[in-house]
């Protein structure tokens, strides 16, 4: 809106009315003009005879100078600004229209106001004046392009460097010339363009920017790391026994029972200032300093005793002497005289002034007594006056005066003809100077000398350049060194004649008595009344003892008078005295005195009261007539030159150390002091230490700095630099070792030497590295001399015997150095797996339920366990569960136990009736009189039956179960046996390689009942057979459960095997091929313990990789084929690679190619047991299974060669080489890998024979029908053969339920197949075996050993019983085990024991051979034992014992024992 | 008898205290087993070994601790301080399906300085492999455990398993050891406090006599 000027306005000035009309009269023109400004106003008068807004601004204010045409763009711009703003005033005219009268502060406002009434009133309305307009749109583009014009908008792009830079200029690198650019900080790259853009249009941007073109940065100030780790709190502080603790070393006193006493005596207190000090005190006080200040330079008496000093030295200095030396001496004499002189001058100075003093505030203390008319202080000043002689006073004074003057004036003199001296010789100097300069070098030497002469007389000449010619001295004023010294004289000393005034200060005098003095003197005396003060004494900063609080005087001394005696036990190091004020019951601290520790020769006594100043900054105001402390005060009546006073004293005591009567100071001796340690702890501070030594490794430092990549222009490394620098320059000959290490000397405990002669030390380590003899040692000796030798003994013993072999053990040196071998073989592998062992599996730790699959096999069916939820807590019938499993590692004595459940046992054999030749008689009428024997042996049977019960021994704890009554018992028992790991470690490891075996024995009890005719009784036991399964075994399957065949004795003198005959024909038949007794066992271990995982096992998971020479790809397909056999049947062992004695992976078909047996044995026997008897030396090969002997690391296969050169494998090798036997004896044989019972996983050799499969058991010789049902195989995981693998993926494992024909691919699975084909693997085994030839001699040699060693034993075991020898049976069994052997077992035994019978006549005999392969002497031992053959106690009991040892070829033995006891009935 | 005391072998740490109680915010009724882990050289010669606390329920009017009080009392001997006992905690209670389940595993040292001492456990719990091993897990109520709790006191093959943490465990304990000193083993209290408060041998004694 705007307004109308009329221009009818008289007030318009008349410059504008003149304009205003030209524009009316050209409105038109104007108005185009005027166009573009008027676009943007919202409202324009639309009427005719009315100007524009801008019309009418611009008659105020546009000044129309003729203008030409082209100047109209120009104009229109400036008329927009205008225009707006004339709205901005219009706006405000608008306000003033409304409020009418309300005065307008723009000038046109009174304009409106005037015209208002005559010009629109009436006519007029608002909306005549408006114009209502739509919002204006302005498009993009334009918008955009105007705000280009007003906005600058930086670039992303980076500026290029010219422009940064000044004009022509190159951008310069400062880190490329060497010099250090630290690290910027980071900014990102758009924001960096975009600043330096800005930078760019901004004035003198340039400045910014640097010499290299970059914007001007400080190096990056973050740190990397936190100077200062986070600190966990957990609810509370961090644990105390956490904290660092500072704790300073301590100097123990080498003797702590010596008694070392300290006495502290503190004798008094003396205030210089207190706050509770009137004013007179304040003069007092300083009265009393004063005095004592004059005192104590009156006893030193220094002035007297310069001038004689003075006087002596004149004396010395007026003797005459010529001499250079003499003159030496006297100038040094003077110089003496003339400091001396001048200290005397100084002093005297000072006593004057002192004394003034004294005078002067002593006469202020007068006056201030006059003032307050009272007196506080008892001071007394006396002015003693000395009177002088006159004359001679003055003689003396003129004396002095005299002296000093001549020797002031001999000292000028001095120092003239010093200058002098200097003058003469300057002025040579530029006398040479100028004959150079004026004269040429070819003037002559005389011309010179001429020129000297002259212009020596010469003054002054024209100096150009050069020294400038130097002035001779002035001559020293001499006149008026007299006047000077005498008023010195008369300023510090007194005048000639005047009395010597000798001050006397005396405390003799009167205090004003309280009732005569002011009201607030007296509340001050009755506030120092108040107080009293007393004194604590800290030692090492611990009160040890305090004084007695004594009141403050009025006099502001206080008197202790005490003497501590304190007893010291550690090194004094501080001695405080604390001095505290108490008023009523609150005390304060005053002041602290250190006192300084004695030394160990100051004793009591001797050492006098010593007073230490003390003093305090503390603040008291008090509104009486004290003077306070810390505040100003001032003595003036203007209250000027104001003094600020602070509470001090003196504090007079003495510490020293206490003596014994004899005089013997109570103190330790002196390097105990920590004064004398100062370089203690300093040195081992690493950085000063390393800073003072100076000592570099600069190789070592070198290194680190490269390592390190320090940036050798960061400042912050320039020492080390350079440091590196003068060494590598070769100015510093570097030691050969590091500083540092040369500290770490000392942080060691002891010298490493010392520390490998340790013995305690040694067994730590060696029980560190698991050495086997000290893997669980217990309890290592605290002290280094409790630990014996005996403790290495054992091990060092091993470490040297290492290589010797020890034949007394084994009984065959051969033997003895397989077992070394053996034993270097298990070390070496152990030590290969020592890696893995310490490799944990999740599942090694955590227990957790198994993955979920959906239609997968295995336990971990999600179905299946939902299922399970809604079972019931506490079914009917309850389900065997699995138990938890425990690891072994965290197990001790007593925890584990075997649980041997033994529940039934068939056709054990029966008591043949003791008549002689009945049993005879009995087979005689078996065989021919068959009906008749039925009913016959029906009696018999009832009279003569067995009553078996079961023994079981491990680890020589013998349980039994109870006795059973016939051939085919049932006890259904279980019996727990303790089980001991050895020494006590129960780790996986150890467990594997437990080597103790179960032995389970039947025996039958027989009463011996002595025919009736007395009451005793003899229950005998006699043995039936055993059992025996190696704890490794049930260890690593957890649980056994089947029926075993029962080891029993091919001869079992006074039983039979009695069978049935006839009753169950149908079972019968099928029992035809397996002969003996079998039991059934189940056995497990309580708790169940994880068996170790073996390395394989981890192989498999891909943890460990062995190397191989096998080719890539057919490791690959050996892992899937290994996978997916485990994958679909996780219970059917699959064996595709093995690893062999070296630790490679090798195929397993390798090992399979037909090998020779010994042609010895083939010619020994007809072709129709020449398998048997293959079968009998393969399983005479002892076996060791490898769990055992490589501790579960893993499982090994040897090769044949090597099998029979160690003579001793597991299945696995028995079963290669009865395979590789057979099929070189034109068999079709298959190595079985499947499970059995009692060995697990294990491996067994099937044959196809006329038309059937035979399962051959390797370790035992055995072979079993496919059909068999005692068969102790029992799956059937995979076949392997020379050219393939066939894995089982038939429905069921049984060999009895299964197929053996690898030709059908739904029930086999192939390794090898056409896509996969068979890449002509060559073998492992050799092309053919050799063999030794069976050596008897060492045969027989081995047999009469043995033979001794078990006698021996056999009387060891019974102790308490002598044993006798029947010789004659012994002869006989002996020539019976050849035949034994021979026959290989069987079909012997009704013969012999016939002839047995038949010699030994009326003497019952029990006792049964033994068949062992041999291997060393010790289980030969413990079969023996388990017999209990020994155990007979009858008194005229006599044994037999025969040793049989059958030599095989390479040395295989096979070990008969034939064992009887003889009772003479 | 006096050559014993004089030249000890052993050094012996009585540990008394408690298992006083815990803070799981998340679970209630939870019951504690203890058991003691120590290296080859130690023995325990009395007392517990091991030991399972009453089941405890948070209180109404309480914080969200649970209370046990449970004593321990314990003595070793030992030749040797390397080894030294540790305390192993496994707390568990029931979950929603009234499983007992495992809410935490343990450790701490025995304090080595005498006097009395209160620690602090943080227990934590093995975490499932995977997702839905959770879900089953919590579902069977079978979350998964160590094999032994006290794989918690030692460090080898601790690499392989990812735990979570649950909830603390305090425990007071009041330490007294013997000829720990005399065998060369120097354990005194290290916080000054205690310094000043016990009768060291490094006090000065007075003997005040007054001169007046």
């Amino acid at each position: 809106m705007s307004l109308l000027k009329t221009p009818a306005d008289p007030r318009l000035p008349f410059r504008q009315l003149r304009d205003a009309s030209p524009g009316r009269e050209t409105e038109s023109g104007q108005g185009n003009e005027h166009e573009p400004a008027c676009k943007d106003m919202r409202c324009i008068f639309t009427e005719e005879g009315l100007p524009t807004a801008e019309e009418a601004y611009n008659f105020f204010t546009l000044d129309f100078e003729p203008d030409p045409r082209g100047g109209a763009e120009k104009k229109g711009k400036e008329g927009a600004g205008r225009g707006r703003a004339a709205e901005e005033d219009g706006d405000d005219n608008d306000a003033a229209e409304e409020q009418e009268g309300a005065g307008g502060d723009s000038e046109d406002a009174p304009l409106v106001r005037d015209e208002e009434d005559d010009l629109f009133a009436v006519e007029q309305s608002s909306r005549d004046f408006l114009e209502v307009k739509k919002a204006e749109y302005v498009g993009h583009r334009e918008r955009v392009q105007r705000e280009s014009e007003l906005l600058f908008t930086p670039s992303l792009r980076t500026a290029p460097t010219s422009i940064k830079l000044p004009k022509n200029m190159q951008p310069r690198y400062l880190e490329d010339e060497g010099l250090y650019v630290g690290e910027r900080p980071p900014v990102s790259l758009t924001n960096e363009n975009i600043l330096e853009n800005r930078f760019l249009k901004m004035e003198e941007g340039k400045k910014w920017f640097g010499d290299d073109g970059r914007i001007v940065a400080l190096p990056d100030p973050i740190k990397e790391s936190s100077t200062r780790p986070p600190l966990f709190h957990l609810e509370e502080d961090l644990d105390p026994a956490l904290q660092p603790v500072y704790r300073k070393v301590r100097h123990t006193l080498s003797a702590p029972e010596g008694d070392y006493q300290l006495d502290v005596d503190v004798s008094g207190l003396i205030f210089s200032h207190h706050p509770l000090f009137s004013r007179e005190h304040v003069l007092g006080s300083r009265l009393a300093q004063l005095y004592d200040q004059y005192l104590t330079r009156q006893g030193n008496n220094l002035t007297g005793h310069l001038t004689d000093k003075v006087s002596v030295a004149e004396d010395i200095h007026g003797g005459e002497s010529l001499t250079q030396a003499m003159q030496q001496r006297i100038s040094e004499y003077s110089l003496e005289v003339r400091t001396t002189r001048q200290l005397r001058d100084g002093e005297q100075e000072k006593d004057r002034t002192l004394l003034k003093n004294i005078v002067k505030v002593w006469k202020e203390i007068k006056a201030l007594r006059d003032f307050q008319k009272f007196t506080n202080t008892p001071f007394k000043l006396y002015l003693r006056r000395e009177n002088v002689d006159q004359a001679s006073d003055e003689r003396e004074h003129e004396n002095q005066i005299l002296a000093e003057v001549m020797e002031t004036e001999a000292e000028m003199e001095e120092v003239h003809q010093r200058e002098l001296a200097d003058y003469k010789k300057h002025l040579e100097e530029w006398k040479l100077w100028r004959r150079k300069q004026k004269k040429g070098p070819s003037q002559d030497d005389t011309e010179e000398d001429e020129d000297e002469d002259q212009e020596a007389s010469q003054s002054e000449g024209p100096v150009e350049e050069g020294p400038p010619k130097p002035d001779p001295p002035e001559r020293p004023d001499i006149d008026s060194v007299e006047q000077r010294v005498r008023e010195k004289a008369s300023r510090i000393r007194r005048k000639p004649g005047e009395s010597i005034l000798v001050p006397e200060l005396s405390a003799a005098g009167n205090v004003t008595a309280s009732e005569l003095c002011p009201r607030p003197e007296i509340a001050r005396r009755e506030d120092v009344s108040r107080r009293s003060l007393f004194a604590k004494i800290l030692y090492n900063n611990k009160e040890v003892s305090r004084t007695d609080g004594r009141a403050l005087n009025a006099d502001f001394r206080v008197h202790f008078g005490q003497i501590f005696n304190l007893k010291i036990l550690n090194c004094p190091q501080s001695i405080n005295l604390q001095v505290f004020e108490e008023v009523g019951s609150s005390c304060s601290l005053l002041a602290q005195v250190f006192v300084p520790v004695p030394e160990p020769s100051v004793v009591t006594g001797i050492v006098p009261v010593e007073e230490y100043e003390f003093s305090s900054n503390q603040r008291v105001m008090f509104d009486h007539e004290g003077v306070g402390s810390d505040v100003p005060l001032s003595f003036e009546a203007d209250g000027g030159n104001k003094q600020t006073l602070l509470t001090s004293g003196k504090l007079s005591c003495c510490v020293c150390w206490g003596s014994e009567e004899d005089g013997v100071p109570l103190a330790p001796p002196a390097s105990q002091h920590p004064g004398g340690k100062h370089s203690g702890p300093g040195r081992l501070d690493a950085v000063t230490y390393i800073g003072a030594s100076g000592l570099y490794d600069m190789k070592k430092i070198g290194e680190w700095a490269t390592r390190s990549r320090l940036d050798p222009n960061d400042p912050k490394n320039a020492s080390i630099m350079q440091l590196l620098k003068v060494a590598s320059s070769g100015e510093v000959t570097a030691p050969d070792y590091f500083r540092l290490e040369q500290l770490q000397e000392e942080f060691n405990f002891v010298s490493d030497a010392e520390l490998e002669r340790s013995k305690r030390f040694r067994l730590l380590r060696l029980r560190q590295q698991e050495v086997a003899e000290f893997r669980n040692y217990k309890c290592v000796p605290a002290l280094e001399r409790e630990v014996t030798d005996k403790a290495f003994q054992e091990y060092e013993k091993r470490l040297k015997e290492g290589e010797l072999v020890d034949t007394k053990e084994h009984l065959d040196s051969h033997r003895a150095l397989v077992s070394k071998y053996l034993q270097k073989i298990r070390e070496s592998v152990i030590n290969r797996f020592v890696l893995a062992k310490h490799h944990y599996l999740l599942s090694d730790l955590v227990i957790e339920e198994e993955i979920p699959s959906i239609g997968g096999a295995g336990p971990g069916i999600l179905g299946m366990n939902l299922f399970k939820l809604t079972e019931p807590k506490r079914p009917l019938k309850p389900q065997r569960k699995e138990r938890k499993k425990v690891t072994a590692q965290n197990l001790s004595d007593g925890d584990i136990k075997l649980l041997i459940n033994i529940m039934r046992a068939y056709d054990i054999p029966v008591r043949r009736p003791a008549v002689q030749g009945s049993d005879w008689l009995i087979s005689q009428v078996r065989h021919t009189f068959a009906p008749l024997h039925m009913c016959f042996l029906g009696v018999l049977v009832f009279q003569v039956q067995v009553r078996p019960f079961v023994e079981v021994s491990f680890q020589r704890t013998v349980l039994q179960t109870t006795t059973a009554d016939g051939p085919n018992p049932c006890w259904n028992e279980q019996l727990q046996l303790p089980f001991s790991a050895p020494n006590g470690d129960y780790s996986a490891a150890v467990l594997q390689s437990v080597k103790d075996e179960v032995f389970i024995n039947i025996f039958d009890e027989v009463n011996d009942k002595d025919r009736g005719k007395s009451i005793h009784t003899r229950v005998e036991k006699h043995w039936l057979g055993s059992v025996k399964i190696p704890f490794s075994t049930i260890y690593s399957q957890s649980k056994i459960d089947g029926t075993f065949k029962v080891n029993t004795p091919a001869v079992l003198l006074g039983y039979s095997k009695e069978r049935s005959h006839g009753a169950n024909g149908g079972y019968d038949t099928l029992r035809t091929l397996s002969e003996g007794a079998f039991v059934t066992l189940f056995i497990t271990i309580e708790p169940q313990l994880v068996p170790g995982e073996s390395v394989r096992e981890k192989v498999s998971r891909g943890r460990v990789r062995f190397d191989s020479q096998e080719e890539e790809r057919l490791l690959q397909a050996a892992e899937r084929f290994e996978r997916d056999a485990a994958r679909g049947h996780p219970d059917r062992p699959c064996v595709a690679t093995v690893i062999d004695l070296n630790g490679k992976t090798v195929f397993v078909t390798r090992y399979i190619r037909p090998l020779n047996p010994p042609q010895e044995l083939l010619d020994a026997s007809p072709d129709d047991s020449q398998d048997a008897l293959v079968a009998r030396f393969v399983s005479l090969i002892p076996s060791l299974p490898d769990r055992v002997s490589f501790s579960g690391a893993c499982d090994l296969w040897s090769t044949c060669d090597q099998f029979l050169t160690l003579l001793a494998g597991d299945e696995e090798e028995h079963a290669v080489l009865l395979c590789n036997y057979f099929l070189s004896m034109g068999k079709k044989a298959w190595l079985t890998i499947g499970t059995a019972i009692p060995e697990g996983p294990t491996a067994y050799v099937l044959t196809f024979e006329q038309g059937r499969y035979l399962i051959w058991n390797p370790s035992s010789g055995q072979f079993y029908g496919q059909y068999d049902t005692f068969c102790p195989l029992q799956t059937v995981g995979c076949l392997v053969a020379a050219d393939n693998v066939w894995f089982n993926v038939q429905e069921y494992a049984s060999p009895m339920t299964m197929s053996f024909d690898t030709t059908k691919a739904n029930l086999w699975k192939p390794f090898f197949s056409r896509s996969f084909s068979h890449p002509g693997l060559s073998s492992v085994q050799p092309e053919q075996l050799v063999y030794r030839r069976a050596d008897k001699v060492a045969a027989a040699e081995l047999q009469d050993r043995i033979e001794k060693i078990l006698k021996e034993k056999i009387m060891e075991w019974r102790p308490r019983h002598p044993t006798r020898w029947n010789r004659y049976c012994t002869t006989t069994l002996k020539q019976f085990l050849p035949k034994l052997e021979q026959s290989g077992g069987r079909d012997v035994s009704e013969g012999h024991r016939h002839e047995l019978q038949g010699m030994l006549g009326d003497n019952r005999i029990s006792g049964f051979p033994l068949h062992l392969p041999f291997s060393e002497i010790r289980p030969i031992v413990e079969a023996v034992h388990s017999t209990g053959v020994h155990n007979a106690h009858a008194s005229n009991v006599e044994f037999a014992l025969a040793v049989y040892v059958h030599p095989y070829p390479n040395n295989v033995l096979s070990v008969w024992v034939y064992l009887a006891s003889l009772v003479r009935s | 008898a006096a050559m014993a005391t004089s030249n000890p072998s052993v050094f012996l740490l009585t540990v008394n205290g408690q298992i006083e109680g815990a803070n799981f915010p998340e679970y209630d009724n939870l019951y504690c087993k203890y058991c003691f882990v120590y290296g080859h050289d130690w023995a325990p010669t009395s007392g517990l070994e091991e030991g399972i606390t009453q089941i405890t329920c948070k209180g109404s009017q309480s914080s969200h601790k649970l209370i046990w009080n449970f004593p321990l009392e314990t003595t070793f001997k030992s030749t040797n301080p390397s080894g030294w006992p540790q305390l192993v905690l496994s707390v568990y209670g029931p979950d929603v399906f009234g499983n007992d389940v495992v809410r935490g595993y343990g450790a701490t040292h025995i304090p080595f300085t005498p006097g009395q001492h209160t620690r602090t456990v943080p227990m934590f719990v093995p975490e499932p492999t995977w997702r839905l091993q959770k879900f089953t897990s919590w579902l069977m109520g079978r979350r998964p455990e160590y094999t032994d709790p006290k794989v918690v006191a030692q460090g080898e093959g601790r690499e392989v398993t990812r735990v979570r943490s649950q909830g603390f465990v305090t425990v007071s304990f009041h330490i007294i050891t013997k000829d720990m000193k005399k065998l060369g083993y120097d354990t005194g209290p290290s916080s000054p406090a205690n310094t000043a408060a016990a009768p060291s041998g490094w006090s000065a004694e007075e003997q005040p006599i007054n001169m007046q």
